[in-house]
């Protein structure tokens, strides 16, 4: 067997970076096919409305128009999808089709889309659409929404409650009862959007005369999508095909079914041309989902020593008029009510959850879904409850974290931790940001009147889901992974794989991983991803998948690959395979490491020469592997950031002054890539805790729709971030690899909104509000 | 009612005939195919479509292609032939300042026009330097140090020599 493991934990570089640098990225976003044609859409401009008039013979007879659709030419064309799943025992939501058809039930609702010899033709035309709406009331606000007698969000439904659920252990109540102290606060988490540079993007190709379907989409989730596209229209499944080539940032966005991309493949089997869609900035802020959008009340209760007894915990949360297909708008309340004081020895617990419809733009799955809410809410009533009975942060965090020799563990809201290590990260983090130091700055600066704080949050993420998360619930959607390896004839390695690369650098430790089964280096192994015709079936990329899942499977696939060519190397050396293994490009001897044959000399024989070896001998140097979790239904990683902040009590303003995060993802595959995930996930954390925000007015419109207006972190405002690691392998596989895509983005607001109060505490005003604008940090203090 | 237009694109002379409305990221994408520059937002506020028009960068989402009549246009696909940019994708590989790859070729713009500003750049300068770029998915820390590390580097090389 392989003796060293010298690539898994290098820093290798991305190859596939290489291309971007020099300006040959190959995006949807570039493609351009023969005959293809270009789509623009007619949206809504009233948030809930019947349309009474739809004209379009004027745009149709614009130049360069080749066809209009309207719901009554198109939907025909698509089954209607439904955003529930079986498991969210008693949810509901409306049919969906690509079109409006009678009910526009948000503010750029797709009712028309124009086909035309270039996007600007097709635009042009949109402007002689003859579109006439009777506006009616539009629900805005969830807890309106919930009101008897209230207006429904759309058809088709019987209330405005999508989902509610309550989690809850028998004592909770006698846990309050029997409290010392009892904590509580009022939450808002705005809504925000993902804003993937590159906006979502589809060239949709049908050809008639084959009934093939190749469609180009800047997606994280090929197979869901061949799927979708066959089922919904009609084809049979290998008939579709879809490229995923380069995408310009997903962060889960780019795994939902949207009107657009569903429209444009109608239009491409209505036409039989190739048609595509590219989003423009401003119709991304009205089509792409927006993420979490809730109000949280919560209370804590805690006993004289600081001891947390119990959590009860109210989420409301409000999701647009239809929950998204396939994956719901029900799994980020979900996942809130159930990550609630996760990091804690945390007995007792009560979570409700309303998943409330509203005349606004969908909000679904969203880079760390759920994680960033809950932990939000845990830490601000830890920090609140630590003022209260006056320990340091860290104290009584090292008083209620679980221990680091106590697992596994279940939590009061039934997650099973394998094993996680939050004491030993919480150690970590005060020497890392030199706690004792910055608390005597901040207590130096505090006499001169500048307000600096310190905010700590502890973290659980949740990584690697099974098949119990969606499949479960009747969801197409893959909870296994496949990947094909193969010894090219000149020696090389061919890795086609399911995960999928959105920058995040999977082709590069796959290629890690699967060199280090064969005995060569990583450029040796070429990684293929995001083709459904060229890639085994699987999940793809979404809940941190792309390592653990991913990772295993190759490594899986490596390692029968490695038999195979042991067992072929035998017989061609006439020596036991058990005697041989796999070093430097070669067939070593297993004990003196001599060179017996290289593997660019099997691949020629098993090639070129297979008459020449032993009569009955299989010459195949290809390997098929899938690789499902099997063990724990989540592999849960955990860790803690720190947030030092000054706060202008005077303007407002927040400065970011530093960052620091402490994670524990098992095994590391690539320590640089590991600390860029947590890097930019940690900014995503950071722009809605301070920036990122949809705003809506009382009619349902979305006032801050541009780029301009709505407020993306920037280089100059994000702090430099530190980061540190503590290493707890999963043994449900043999690599030990969990995920830690999500891990920034989980707990870097909840440090954030600490460190604001910390600094505000002096004034005696708190703010449990994101984002955390001047504005509100004023009001806060009562200054406005 | 179209319009003649000559440029020179990546040192190589272009003649296009254009609509007054085409901008000159759509002239370079979609008519030459140079598709290193990237359109994020059309409204000027992201810099993924940042070329240099006459050595100065600007964005070419904003500017129409009737306007650069005569100019001279370099793309990431010029700059990286010409090897005026090879340290910095150096280091931006290196330091993997760069995910999703949709950002970077305005970064490089930015980092191009900042460093033959201002050869030892602060970090907070580079960090205001890239106040028209967004990146989504690095969190800027590790195109900040590609660019300090860079101007490092320009700056050893440059000095011994004078």
């Amino acid at each position: 067997m392989t003796a060293a493991l010298p690539h898994i934990g290098q820093s290798h570089r991305r190859e596939n970076a290489l291309r971007h640098l020099a300006g040959r990225g190959k995006f949807v976003t570039d493609l351009a096919l023969p005959r293809m044609l270009h789509v623009a859409f007619v949206r809504s401009p009233v948030a809930r409305g019947e349309i009474v008039e739809l004209d379009v013979a004027d745009a149709a007879a614009s130049p360069g128009v080749v066809r209009v659709f309207t719901a009554a030419t198109l939907n025909g064309l698509c089954k209607p999808w439904v955003g529930t799943l079986d498991h969210f025992t008693g949810m509901q939501s409306s049919p969906q089709n690509m079109l409006a058809e009678c009910d526009v039930l948000w503010v750029g609702h797709p009712v028309a889309m124009i086909v035309a010899h270039s996007r600007a033709q097709a635009e042009d035309a949109c402007e002689l659409i003859m579109l006439d709406i009777e506006e009616k009331e539009a629900v805005v606000d969830g807890y309106a929404a919930l009101v008897p007698g209230a207006a429904l969000a759309s058809g088709g439904i019987t209330s405005n409650v999508c989902f509610e659920t309550v989690v809850e252990t028998p004592d909770v109540d006698a846990a309050f009862a029997r409290a010392a102290h009892v904590v509580e606060a009022s939450f808002t988490f705005g809504r925000h959007t993902a804003v993937t540079l590159e906006p979502r993007a589809i060239v949709a190709d049908f050809d008639p005369s084959a009934r093939q379907l190749n469609v180009h989409h800047g997606t994280q989730t090929p197979y869901q999508f061949q799927d979708i596209y066959a089922r919904h229209f009609g084809l049979s499944e290998g008939k579709v095909r879809v490229i995923a080539p380069d995408v310009g940032g997903s962060f889960g966005m780019k795994l939902h079914v949207y009107n657009e991309e569903m429209a444009t493949v109608a239009a491409s089997i209505a036409l039989g041309r190739p048609v595509r869609f590219v989003a423009d900035r401003l119709e991304s802020f009205v089509s792409d989902i927006h993420a979490r959008d809730h109000r949280v009340s919560a209370r804590m209760a805690l006993d004289a020593d600081g001891t947390i007894l119990a959590m009860d915990v109210d989420d409301m949360t409000q999701i647009g008029a239809f929950s998204t297909y396939p994956r719901t708008s029900a799994a980020e309340g979900n996942q809130v009510i159930r990550l609630m004081g996760a990091p804690y020895r945390m007995p007792d617990y009560r979570g409700r959850l309303s998943v409330v419809f509203q005349n606004k733009v969908q909000t679904s799955q969203y880079r760390a879904v759920g994680h960033p809410i809950a932990c939000a809410v845990t830490e601000a009533l830890v920090d609140h409850a630590a003022g209260v009975l006056d320990l340091d942060p860290f104290e009584i965090r090292q008083r209620n974290l679980l221990a680091d020799d106590a697992y596994p563990q279940v939590s009061a809201t039934g997650y099973r931790f394998e094993k996680l290590s939050h004491q030993a990260s919480l150690s970590k983090l005060h020497l890392l940001m030199g706690y004792d130091t910055l608390r005597k700055e901040q207590a130096a600066l505090r006499k001169q009147g500048i307000h600096r704080g310190i905010g700590i949050a502890p973290f659980v993420e949740i990584t690697n889901p099974g098949a119990t998360f969606y499949g479960v619930g009747g969801a197409r959607i893959s909870a296994q992974d496949g990947a094909i390896v193969r010894l090219t004839p000149s020696g090389d390695v061919h890795c086609a794989i399911s995960v999928t690369e959105q920058g995040q650098g999977t082709e590069t430790i796959i290629a890690q991983v699967v060199a280090d089964q064969l005995g060569v280096s990583p450029d040796k192994v070429k990684v293929v991803t995001g083709d459904t015709d060229t890639t085994p079936s699987g999940g793809a990329t979404w809940a941190c998948r792309g390592a653990g899942i991913g990772g295993e499977t190759a490594l899986r696939a490596g390692r029968k690959l490695q038999t195979q060519i042991l067992t072929l190397a035998g017989e061609i050396l006439q020596a036991a395979p058990t005697d041989l293994r796999l070093a430097n490009g070669a067939v070593v001897d297993a004990a003196s490491g001599n060179e017996r044959i290289s593997l660019a000399e099997i691949g020629r024989i098993a090639t070129y020469r297979p008459d020449t070896l032993p009569k009955g001998c299989d010459n195949s140097l290809t390997v098929a592997q899938h690789f499902a979790p099997s063990g724990y239904p989540f592999d849960f990683t955990n860790g803690i950031q720190a947030s030092y902040v000054e706060v202008d009590i005077e303007t407002g303003v927040t400065r970011l002054l530093k960052h620091w995060v402490v994670e524990d993802c098992g095994r590391i595959i690539n320590p640089l890539l590991v600390d860029e995930q947590i890097r930019g996930g940690v900014v995503q954390g950071l722009g809605p805790a301070f920036f990122e925000e949809c705003l809506y007015d009382e009619t349902g419109q979305m006032i801050n729709a541009s780029l301009a207006d709505y407020l993306v972190p920037m280089a100059g405002e994000m702090p430099d971030i530190e980061i540190a690691h503590i290493e707890t392998p999963t043994r449900d596989t043999i690599l030990g690899a969990k995920g830690v895509g999500e891990a920034g983005t989980a707990a870097a607001g909840a440090a954030a909104m600490n460190a604001v109060n910390d600094a505000l505490r002096p004034t005696g005003a708190r703010i449990y509000q994101t984002p955390m604008t001047p504005q509100r940090i004023l009001t806060a203090l009562g200054h406005v | 009612m179209k319009t003649d237009i000559t440029l020179t694109v990546n040192g190589e002379a272009v003649r296009e005939t254009v609509e007054p409305r085409t901008s000159l990221a759509d002239l370079l994408r979609d008519r030459l195919r140079l598709t290193g520059t990237h359109v994020g937002c059309e409204m000027g506020s992201c810099g993924a479509c940042l070329v240099m028009l006459d050595g100065v960068p600007v964005h070419s989402c904003l500017v129409l292609a009737v306007q650069v009549s005569g100019q001279t246009v370099s793309t990431i696909e010029g700059l990286n032939d010409s090897g005026d940019i090879a340290d910095l994708q150096r280091n931006f590989h290196d330091r993997n300042a760069l995910q999703c790859g949709f950002c970077t070729n305005g970064m490089i713009m930015s980092a191009q026009a900042l460093l033959s500003d201002n050869p030892s750049p602060s970090r907070p300068e580079i960090r205001d330097a890239l106040s028209g770029n967004y990146c989504r998915c690095t969190g800027y820390e590790a195109i900040v140090d590609a660019i300090s590390e860079t101007a490092m580097q320009r700056g050893a090389i440059v000095e011994p020599a004078q």
